[in-house]
C-alpha cells in the first residue's frame, strides 16, 4: 500500500483531488491496475500491427506503402469467414475466429507472394520507387474494397465467449478479447522468432537479407526467399487486420490509420531487429497510455511523435540498430 | 531530330512559359484555368522535390509542413481582412476572446508575405541542417518528416480557437479590398504565380547548372567522397532541402489565394506523398517535368473523378505505378526520348 | 482537337449565362425545349475517410429522384441527378460545387456531410449563387442565406437529449467527443444545460479524429462514475469506442451512454451486439411507425436491398430533395433566390412526421426522438420531444 501511493500520489492527485475513503482507494488502485493492463494491451496491438511491416521493411528493406491494405484484406477475409459461418454452419460461430485468422494469413500469405513475384521484385533496385508505385497499388486496393464490400464499414461479430471482461476484483475488468490478442501477439511473436532463428528456412531467409550475393553463391535460391518473406510479412499483416476486428472499425479505409504509426514503430525501434521492434512497441504503448490518461489525446499523440523525432535525431538508426549495419 | 541536352532544356523551358502564358489563358475558361492555378500551385513543390530529391536524393515526406505554412499564412492575413474589425468567426465559435499572439504579425500583408518567403529558411535550415550533421537519410529522413508533418496536423486540429481546427481557414474574398473570388481576381493571381513559377523554374535550372549543381549531384551519388574532398555535406543538402522549403511555402501562399481555403490535411502525410508523386510523374530530374506532373496529375484527378466519381482511384493508382514501372524518370524522360535528346 | 474547342465554347458561353445568373439558362432551355431534365447536384464524399457515412445519403437522395420522376417530376421536368465526389477532402469540395454551379449548371445541389465541407463551399455557393442543401445534424452557429439547413442543429438535438437524460437517472454527466468543432459546440451548449438542471459534469474528454485507442477514456469515466456519458465521437472512431465500452463492462446498466451522433447506419458498422442498450437522440429513427416511414423503408429495402438499414442523415437527405421540389412547385421557378424566399414556412410530410422550414433561419422545425438501440440494431423510441423550433445562435 505505502508503495503504491509513494509512487502513484501524484497521478491520482490529478485525477481525484481528494481520494481518502477505502473505497476510493480501491477503485483508484482499480484504475491503476487497468492502465497497465490498458499498455499491455496496446503494447500487443502495436506490435501485432508493426511484426510484419518488421520483416517486409525491417529484412528487406521493402517500403510497402499498401501494407495497411493488406491488413484490411486480413480485416475484410475475417468478415467474410464470419459471415459464411453464420449463414451456414452457425454451430462453429463460436470458433469462426481462429478459422478466419487461419485464413486471413493463408488469403494475404498467398496474396503477399504473388505480389512479390508479379511486382515487388521489379523495383528491388530503386526502393524509393517502391514507396510510389505501392502507393498506387494501396489506392487501387482501398477502392476495390468500396467497389465490393460498399463504402460503409462492415461489422464483424464479436465471439461470444470473447465479449465481456474478467473481473478478479470488483473494480477490475480486463476485457477479455484484449487478454486473447496479448496472448496471440505472444505466440505470433514468438513464432516469427523461432522461424527466423531456429529453423533453416529462416537463416537462409536472414543470409539473404545479409548478403545477397553470398548467399547466392552458396546456392540458396534467392528468388524464393525473397518471395517467402515478403509473403510472411503480408500474412501477419493479415493476421493483424483479422485480429483488429475485434477492438476496430473494418472500412476501406482502415489500413490507412495503421501504416503510418506502423512505420514508427518499426523505425522508432531500428529495423533489421525484431528485439528493436517489440521494444518500440512497448516504449510507445506504455508512454501512450500514461500520457492519455494525463492529458488530452490530441496532446499525448503530439508528445510521442516529438519525442520518437528526438530519439530518432540522436539515434538516427533507431533504438535498437544492428550494429553491423550502422 | 537529333538535339542536345542542354537544348533539349531550353526547348522545354520556353514552352513550359508558352503553354502557361499563352495557351493556356487564351484555351481556358475562368473555371478550368482556376484549376490549373491550383495545380500550379503543387507545382512550386514539385519544383523543389525535383532540387532535393531528384538532385540531391533527400526524399521528404513532410513537404506539406511548409506548403501548409505558406498557406496558413496567407490564409491568416485575408481572414484577418474579412473578419475586421471582428475576430475571425472561429474564434468567436470557441470563445476565444483576444486575437493570439501569433496572429498579430498577419495583419500586415508586407510582414505575411516577408513571411512566407523567409520564416521558412531558418526552420528549414536549423531542422535539415541538424539531421543531417548526424547522417540522418533516406528513409529515416523521410520517416523523421512524415513524423513532424503528423505531429503539426494533430496540433492545429487540436488547437481549432487558433488554427480553425478541422474546418481549416475558410470564406474569405479580398486581398487589400480586390476581390478575390470573381473570375477576374483569379486571374490576375493567375498571373503573379505564373511569373513567380517561371521564376522559380528558371533559377532552380541556373542553380542545376551552376557548379553548386554538379555538387548535389555528386552528393546525391557519393555523399562520402564528397565528404572526404572536404566539403560539409549536410551544409549543402540543408541548403537544397531550405530551397525547397521555400518554395513549397510560396506554393502554399498560392493555394490558399487559388482555392480560397486551407485545411489541416494540407500540412499532412498524404499531400506530402502525393506531392512527391506528382515530381516523380512528371520526372524527378526535371523542372519542368515536375510542373507538367503536377498539372497533369491534378487534371487527371479532377477530370476522373467527375466523369468516374465511383470508381476514379483505380485509374488514379494505375497511373502512379504504369509511371513508375514504365518510366522511372517520368514523362520528362519520355519526351527526351521521343525528341532524341542526347544525354 | 473538336474537343478542346468544344470545351472553350462551353466555357465562353458558360461564364456568359453565369455572369447573368443560372435561373436565366433554366428559363431559355425550357423555352426551347420544353422537357429537357433539370439537373440537381448530389455532392458528397464517394471516397476518402468520410465516405463511410456519406456514400450511403448519395442512394437516398437518388431514390427521392426516382420518386419525383415517376410521379412526373418538377414543373414538367424530369430531374437528372449530377453526382460529385468530395473525396472527403474540402479543397475538392470547394472546386467540385463550382464545377456543379458554373459548369454542369445545376438547380440546387444536396450534399455535405462534414461541416469543415460545408463551410468551404460557403464562398463558392455566395460567388455563383448557388443554392445548398445540406442535410446532417451540425453544430449550428451558422444561417446562410444560400443554404437550406434540414437536420437538427445543435441545440434541437443536445438540449433536448440532455433534459430528458437529467430527468432518468441521476444528474452527473461524462461528455466524450472526436476532437473537432461539432463536439466541442455540443459540449459548449451541453455544459450550461447540465448546469441549468442541476446537474454535474465530472468530465469531458477528446480523442483525435480516428482515433481507435479508447481505453484510456474508458478508464477515466470509470474513474470519474457519471450516471451520463454523452457522446460526441463520431465516424470509424465509434466502433472501435462501442466495442471497447462494451468489452471493458460499461455496457449501458449501471452507467448510460447516448450519443446525437449514432444512428442505424453507424450501428450496422459497429455491430449489433455492441450497441445494445446505448441511447441515440435523432430526428428520425427506422422503427417510427408511421405510413409515410414504412413506403420510404420498403423504398429503400426494395431498391439497395433487404439488410439495408436507414439512419436520421440518409432521411433528412431523402426529406431535402422534396423540400426543394415544394419550394420549386411554390415558387414555378428554379431560379435560385425565387426557390430560396418560397422555401419560407414550406412544409413536408416526410417519414420522420412533419418538417417545417423556418419562417426565416433557413433550418427547420422538427420533432426529435430518443431511441435504444436493440439486439437487431433498431432502435426502440423511449421518447418524442414535440415540434422544436430551430435556434442556431442559442443564448447560452
Amino acid at each position: 500500500m505505502t508503495f503504491r501511493r509513494g509512487n502513484q500520489a501524484p497521478r491520482r492527485k490529478a485525477v481525484i483531488p481528494a481520494a481518502i475513503s477505502i473505497e476510493e482507494t480501491f477503485v483508484t488502485f482499480g484504475i491503476f491496475v487497468m492502465q497497465l493492463f490498458n499498455g499491455l494491451s496496446l503494447f500487443t496491438i502495436l506490435l501485432l500491427m508493426a511484426l510484419g511491416l518488421a520483416i517486409v521493411f525491417g529484412l528487406m528493406g521493402v517500403i510497402n506503402m499498401a501494407h495497411g491494405e493488406i491488413m484490411a484484406m486480413g480485416a475484410y477475409t475475417t468478415y467474410l469467414t464470419a459471415s459464411f459461418i453464420e449463414h451456414h454452419l452457425p454451430g462453429l460461430m463460436g470458433v469462426y475466429l481462429f478459422i478466419a485468422i487461419l485464413l486471413a494469413f493463408a488469403v494475404t500469405f498467398a496474396f503477399g507472394y504473388v505480389l512479390e513475384r508479379g511486382f515487388i521484385r521489379w523495383f528491388y533496385h530503386r526502393p524509393l520507387d517502391t514507396l510510389l508505385a505501392t502507393w498506387g497499388l494501396s489506392l487501387i486496393l482501398q477502392q476495390t474494397y468500396r467497389s465490393v464490400f460498399g463504402a460503409q464499414e462492415v461489422s464483424v461479430p464479436l465471439t461470444t465467449w470473447l465479449s465481456g471482461a474478467w473481473e478478479p476484483t470488483e473494480t477490475i475488468q480486463l476485457p477479455l478479447n484484449r487478454i486473447f490478442i496479448v496472448a496471440l501477439t505472444i505466440l505470433v511473436t514468438l513464432g516469427v522468432w523461432y522461424i527466423l532463428h531456429k529453423t533453416r528456412w529462416g537463416l537462409r531467409a536472414r543470409a539473404v537479407t545479409q548478403n545477397r550475393a553470398m548467399s547466392s553463391a552458396v546456392g540458396i535460391d534467392t528468388n524464393r526467399v525473397d518471395a517467402l518473406i515478403f509473403a510472411l510479412g503480408s500474412g501477419l499483416a493479415g493476421i493483424a487486420g483479422s485480429v483488429f476486428t475485434m477492438v476496430g472499425s473494418t472500412n476501406p479505409g482502415t489500413g490507412q490509420l495503421y501504416i503510418v504509426d506502423s512505420f514508427i514503430v518499426v523505425v522508432f525501434g531500428g529495423v533489421a531487429s525484431l528485439l528493436g521492434t517489440a521494444a518500440s512497441s512497448f516504449l510507445i504503448a506504455q508512454m501512450q497510455t500514461a500520457l492519455e490518461y494525463l492529458m488530452s489525446g490530441s496532446m499525448a499523440k503530439v508528445a510521442i511523435l516529438l519525442l520518437v523525432i528526438t530519439v530518432l535525431y540522436f539515434r538516427p538508426n533507431g533504438l535498437f540498430a544492428s550494429k553491423v549495419r550502422a | 531530330m537529333n538535339i542536345s541536352a542542354k537544348q533539349g532544356e531550353r526547348f522545354a523551358h520556353a514552352g513550359l512559359a508558352l503553354l502557361l502564358l499563352g495557351l493556356l489563358p487564351l484555351a481556358l475558361g475562368p473555371y478550368w484555368l482556376n484549376l490549373v492555378g491550383k495545380y500550379l500551385a503543387f507545382s512550386f513543390v514539385a519544383v523543389g522535390i525535383v532540387l532535393a530529391w531528384g538532385y540531391c536524393g533527400i526524399l521528404s515526406l513532410g513537404q506539406g509542413v511548409f506548403f501548409g505554412f505558406g498557406g496558413y499564412a496567407m490564409a491568416m492575413f485575408l481572414k484577418l481582412e474579412a473578419s475586421a474589425p471582428e475576430l475571425p468567426d472561429f474564434m468567436v465559435w470557441s470563445s476565444v476572446e483576444k486575437l493570439p499572439f501569433w496572429w498579430e504579425p498577419y495583419s500586415s500583408l508586407t510582414v505575411t508575405i516577408a513571411s512566407i518567403f523567409l520564416v521558412p529558411i531558418p526552420v528549414a535550415f536549423i531542422f535539415a541542417y541538424a539531421i543531417f550533421r548526424k547522417r540522418v537519410s533516406g528513409v529515416y529522413f523521410a520517416i523523421v518528416t512524415i513524423a513532424l508533418s503528423m505531429t503539426l496536423v494533430v496540433l492545429n486540429i487540436g488547437q481549432q480557437g487558433e488554427t480553425g481546427g478541422a474546418n481549416g481557414i475558410t470564406d474569405f474574398s479580398t486581398l487589400l479590398g480586390f476581390d478575390i473570388i470573381n473570375d477576374a481576381g483569379k486571374v490576375a493571381i493567375y498571373w503573379v504565380e505564373v511569373v513567380l513559377l517561371l521564376t522559380a523554374t528558371t533559377l532552380a535550372a541556373l542553380l542545376l547548372h551552376s557548379r553548386f549543381g554538379k555538387l548535389l549531384i555528386a552528393v546525391r551519388d557519393r555523399e562520402d567522397r564528397v565528404r572526404f574532398s572536404g566539403f560539409d555535406t549536410a551544409m549543402i543538402k540543408a541548403f537544397i532541402f531550405t530551397v525547397s522549403a521555400v518554395l513549397s511555402s510560396v506554393g502554399g501562399a498560392m493555394f490558399a489565394l487559388q482555392a480560397g481555403l486551407v485545411t489541416p490535411s494540407l500540412i499532412g502525410a498524404v499531400t506530402s506523398v502525393e506531392l512527391v508523386i506528382y515530381a516523380a510523374v512528371g520526372g524527378r530530374l526535371s523542372v519542368v517535368g515536375a510542373v507538367i506532373g503536377a498539372l497533369l496529375v491534378g487534371f487527371m484527378k479532377s477530370y476522373l473523378s467527375e466523369h468516374f466519381p465511383e470508381i476514379w482511384l483505380f485509374f488514379l493508382g494505375g497511373m502512379f505505378i504504369f509511371v513508375v514501372w514504365v518510366l522511372p524518370n517520368g514523362l520528362a524522360d519520355l519526351f527526351r526520348k521521343i525528341l532524341r535528346v542526347k544525354a | 482537337m473538336s474537343k478542346i474547342s468544344r470545351r472553350r465554347f462551353m466555357q465562353i458561353s458558360g461564364s456568359l449565362v453565369a455572369a447573368g445568373a443560372i435561373p436565366g439558362a433554366g428559363l431559355l432551355t425550357k423555352s426551347s425545349f420544353a422537357a429537357e431534365p433539370i439537373k440537381l447536384g448530389l455532392l458528397h464524399s464517394l471516397t476518402g475517410t468520410i465516405a463511410i457515412a456519406e456514400a450511403a445519403l448519395v442512394e437516398a437522395e437518388k431514390m427521392a429522384i426516382d420518386e419525383i420522376n415517376a410521379a412526373g417530376g418538377v414543373l414538367g421536368r424530369m430531374i437528372d441527378p449530377v453526382v460529385a465526389d468530395g473525396a472527403s477532402d474540402w479543397p475538392t469540395f470547394a472546386e467540385k460545387t463550382k464545377q456543379l454551379l458554373q459548369r454542369d449548371k445545376v438547380a440546387a445541389i444536396v450534399g455535405c456531410y462534414t461541416s469543415a465541407s460545408r463551410k468551404a463551399v460557403l464562398p463558392v455557393l455566395k460567388q455563383s449563387k448557388g443554392l445548398l442543401y445540406y442535410p446532417t445534424y451540425y453544430e449550428g452557429q451558422e444561417e446562410d442565406k444560400h443554404v437550406i439547413y434540414t437536420s437538427q442543429e445543435a441545440t434541437q438535438s443536445v438540449i433536448s437529449a440532455i433534459e430528458w437524460m437529467a430527468k432518468q437517472q441521476g444528474k452527473t454527466f461524462f461528455l466524450v467527443g472526436s476532437d473537432y468543432i461539432y463536439p466541442r459546440t455540443c459540449n459548449k451548449i451541453a455544459k450550461p444545460t447540465v448546469a441549468r438542471l442541476g446537474g454535474k459534469v465530472v468530465g469531458e474528454e477528446y480523442a483525435p479524429l480516428g482515433h481507435t485507442e479508447f481505453s484510456s477514456i474508458i478508464n477515466k469515466i470509470k474513474a470519474a462514475k457519471p450516471d451520463w456519458i454523452y457522446s460526441t465521437v463520431v465516424g470509424g472512431s465509434n466502433v472501435a469506442f462501442y466495442k471497447q465500452l462494451k468489452a471493458a463492462g460499461l455496457d449501458g446498466g449501471k452507467q448510460k451512454l447516448l450519443s446525437t451522433v449514432v444512428s442505424e447506419n453507424e450501428i450496422d458498422g459497429i455491430g449489433k451486439e455492441n450497441a445494445v442498450g446505448y441511447y441515440a437522440c435523432m430526428g428520425y429513427f427506422q422503427s417510427i411507425k408511421s405510413p409515410e416511414n414504412e413506403k420510404f423503408v420498403k423504398a429503400i429495402k426494395a431498391k439497395y436491398g433487404q439488410d439495408r438499414v436507414v439512419g436520421d442523415p440518409m432521411e433528412c437527405a431523402y426529406n431535402s430533395v422534396y423540400l426543394w421540389k415544394m419550394a420549386v412547385e411554390k415558387a414555378k421557378s428554379f431560379d435560385v433566390d425565387k426557390v430560396t424566399a418560397a422555401s419560407s414556412g414550406i412544409e413536408f410530410s416526410a417519414p420522420e412526421g412533419k418538417v417545417t422550414v423556418h419562417k426565416t433561419n433557413h433550418h427547420v422545425s422538427k420533432k426529435v426522438r430518443i431511441g435504444r438501440a436493440r439486439a437487431d440494431g433498431q432502435f426502440d423510441i423511449v421518447h418524442e420531444s414535440g415540434v422544436i423550433e430551430p435556434n442556431p445562435f442559442p443564448k447560452l
